[in-house]
C-alpha cells in the first residue's frame, strides 16, 4: 500500500497531465478547422486542373512522344516512394501507419525485384524509416516550425520528384499519406502520381460534339501543365495529411484526457481508502489503549 | 449574354462571375473571350485579365502565368497569382525580373527547355513592371 503523500504526489501530476492534454485537444481542433478550410479552397483549382488535363491527354492519347510525366518511362523497375507524416507526434497511430504502410509496400516491391527509393516528408516518418530502411531513404523534408503550408512547398516536391524522372532516376512515384475522412478516421492511401493514373470512365466534358483547341500546341501545354498538376497531387495530399494529423491529435488527445480522469478517480477511491483505514486503525489503538487502562 | 469567368489560384477561388467579355493574355496574343466561343485550352503569359461589362472595362487584374479552359458558357483562368491591377507593386514586379534575369544568366543554353522558362519569367516579370507602371 503507497503511503498517503506518495498518493497525493501521484493524483496532481495524473491532473496537471490531464491539463496539458485537454489544452492540446482544444489547439487540435482549432487547427483541424483552420486545416479543412485550407484544403476546402484547394479543391476548386484541383478539380478543374484535372478536367483540362484529361483533354489534353485525351487528344494525346497513343501518341509516341507523350511526355513521361504521364506515361511514365516504359518501365517499372525503379519505384519511388513519398511518404507523407506530421513533424510531431502525439498523434495516436497517425505516423506509425504511414511508416507501416511504406515499409510493407517497399519490402513487397523489393520482393519483386524492384529498386525502391523513399522520400520522408514530415519528421517521424523519418524517423520511422530511418529506423529499417534507411539505405532506401534518398532525402527528407520537414515542415517543423512552419505554421501553415503553401502550394510552393509542394511546388518544390514536384520540381524535385519531376527532375528524378527526367533523368531517369525513377520509374514510378507514388504517394503514401493519411487520407482525412473524419475526425476520428484517417485511412492511409497509397495514390500513384507517376505514371498518371487512367482518368474514371464515364466522366467527360460535354462539348455538344465539339473537341478543344489547344493554343499554342497540345505538347507545349501539356509540358507546363503537368508539372503543375504533379505539384497540386502533393499539395492536396499535403493538406489532407495536415488535417488528418490534427484530427488524430484531437481523437487520442480526448482519450488521453479520459483516461487520466479514470485513473484520477481510481487514485482517489484508493487514497480515501488509505486514509480511512489510518483513522480506523488510531480509533482502534486509543480504543484498546483506554480498555487496558 | 455573359459567359461565366472563373480565376482560380492553387490555393483558392479568386473569383467567380459572370461577365460581357474578359480579355486573357494568351501566350500566342490577347483574347476576347465572350459567350459561344469555340472551346479552347491556352496558356497564358504573365499580363493583365481585363474584365468587360458592356464595353466598359469593369475590373483588370494581374496574372503571372497559367492556363485557360474556354468553353461556350464558361471561361476558367488557372493562375498562380491573380493580383487586381491597383496592388500590382512595382518594386515587387522589378525584384522579380530581376530574379529572373539571374536565372535566365544561370540557365543552361543548351535546354531548350530550361531556356523557355526563365525567358517566359522574365517575360511575366516585365508585364508585371509595366502592369504596375
Amino acid at each position: 500500500m503507497p503511503s498517503l503523500k506518495a498518493l497525493r504526489t501521484r493524483i496532481n501530476s495524473v491532473k496537471s497531465t490531464q491539463k496539458i492534454t485537454s489544452a492540446m485537444k482544444m489547439v487540435a481542433a482549432s487547427k483541424l478547422r483552420r486545416a479543412q478550410q485550407q484544403a476546402e479552397a484547394a479543391r476548386p483549382y484541383a478539380e478543374r486542373m484535372d478536367r483540362m488535363l484529361r483533354a489534353l491527354a485525351a487528344s494525346v492519347a497513343g501518341s509516341p512522344t507523350a511526355p513521361p510525366l504521364l506515361v511514365g518511362t516504359g518501365q517499372d523497375k525503379v519505384h519511388l516512394l513519398i511518404a507523407v507524416t506530421a513533424d510531431r507526434g502525439l498523434a495516436g497511430a497517425f505516423n506509425s501507419n504511414v511508416g507501416r504502410a511504406t515499409r510493407n509496400l517497399a519490402r513487397r516491391l523489393e520482393s519483386e525485384g524492384k529498386t525502391v527509393k523513399i522520400l520522408a516528408v514530415g519528421r517521424k516518418g523519418r524517423d520511422y524509416l530511418r529506423r529499417e530502411l534507411s539505405s532506401r531513404i534518398i532525402g527528407d523534408i520537414s515542415y517543423a516550425g512552419k505554421r501553415r503550408i503553401d502550394f510552393g512547398d509542394a511546388q518544390e516536391i514536384g520540381v524535385r520528384v519531376a527532375a528524378m524522372l527526367a533523368a531517369n532516376e525513377i520509374d514510378v512515384a507514388t504517394i503514401i499519406y493519411n487520407r482525412f475522412q473524419s475526425v476520428i478516421a484517417q485511412v492511409v492511401t497509397e495514390q500513384q502520381i507517376i505514371p498518371a493514373p487512367p482518368p474514371p470512365e464515364g466522366e467527360s466534358v460535354d462539348l455538344g460534339g465539339a473537341t478543344y483547341e489547344f493554343e499554342p500546341d497540345e505538347e507545349t501545354i501539356l509540358a507546363k501543365l503537368l508539372p503543375q498538376a504533379l505539384a497540386i497531387q502533393m499539395y492536396r495530399s499535403l493538406l489532407e495529411s495536415a488535417a488528418g494529423e490534427h484530427g488524430a491529435r484531437m481523437t487520442s488527445m480526448d482519450n488521453a484526457t479520459r483516461n487520466a480522469g479514470d485513473m484520477i478517480k481510481r487514485l482517489s477511491q484508493n487514497y480515501n481508502r488509505a486514509r480511512q483505514a489510518n483513522i480506523t486503525k488510531e480509533l482502534i489503538e486509543i480504543i484498546s489503549g483506554a480498555e487496558a487502562v | 449574354m455573359p459567359t461565366n469567368l472563373e480565376i482560380v489560384s492553387p490555393e483558392k477561388l479568386l473569383l467567380s462571375r459572370p461577365v460581357d467579355m474578359v480579355v486573357i493574355p494568351g501566350s500566342e496574343g490577347d483574347m476576347g473571350v465572350m459567350e459561344g466561343h469555340s472551346p479552347m485550352i491556352v496558356m497564358l503569359r504573365g499580363g493583365t485579365i481585363d474584365l468587360y461589362e458592356g464595353d466598359r472595362v469593369t475590373e483588370r487584374l494581374f496574372v503571372d502565368a497559367g492556363f485557360a479552359e474556354i468553353t461556350p458558357e464558361r471561361c476558367t483562368v488557372l493562375a498562380n497569382t491573380a493580383i487586381p491591377l491597383a496592388e500590382v507593386n512595382k518594386a515587387e514586379g522589378e525584384r522579380r525580373l530581376a530574379e529572373a534575369e539571374a536565372a535566365y544568366e544561370a540557365a543552361d543554353k543548351s535546354d531548350v527547355a530550361a531556356e523557355d522558362s526563365a525567358l517566359d519569367a522574365i517575360q511575366s516579370g516585365r508585364a508585371m513592371v509595366e502592369a504596375a507602371g
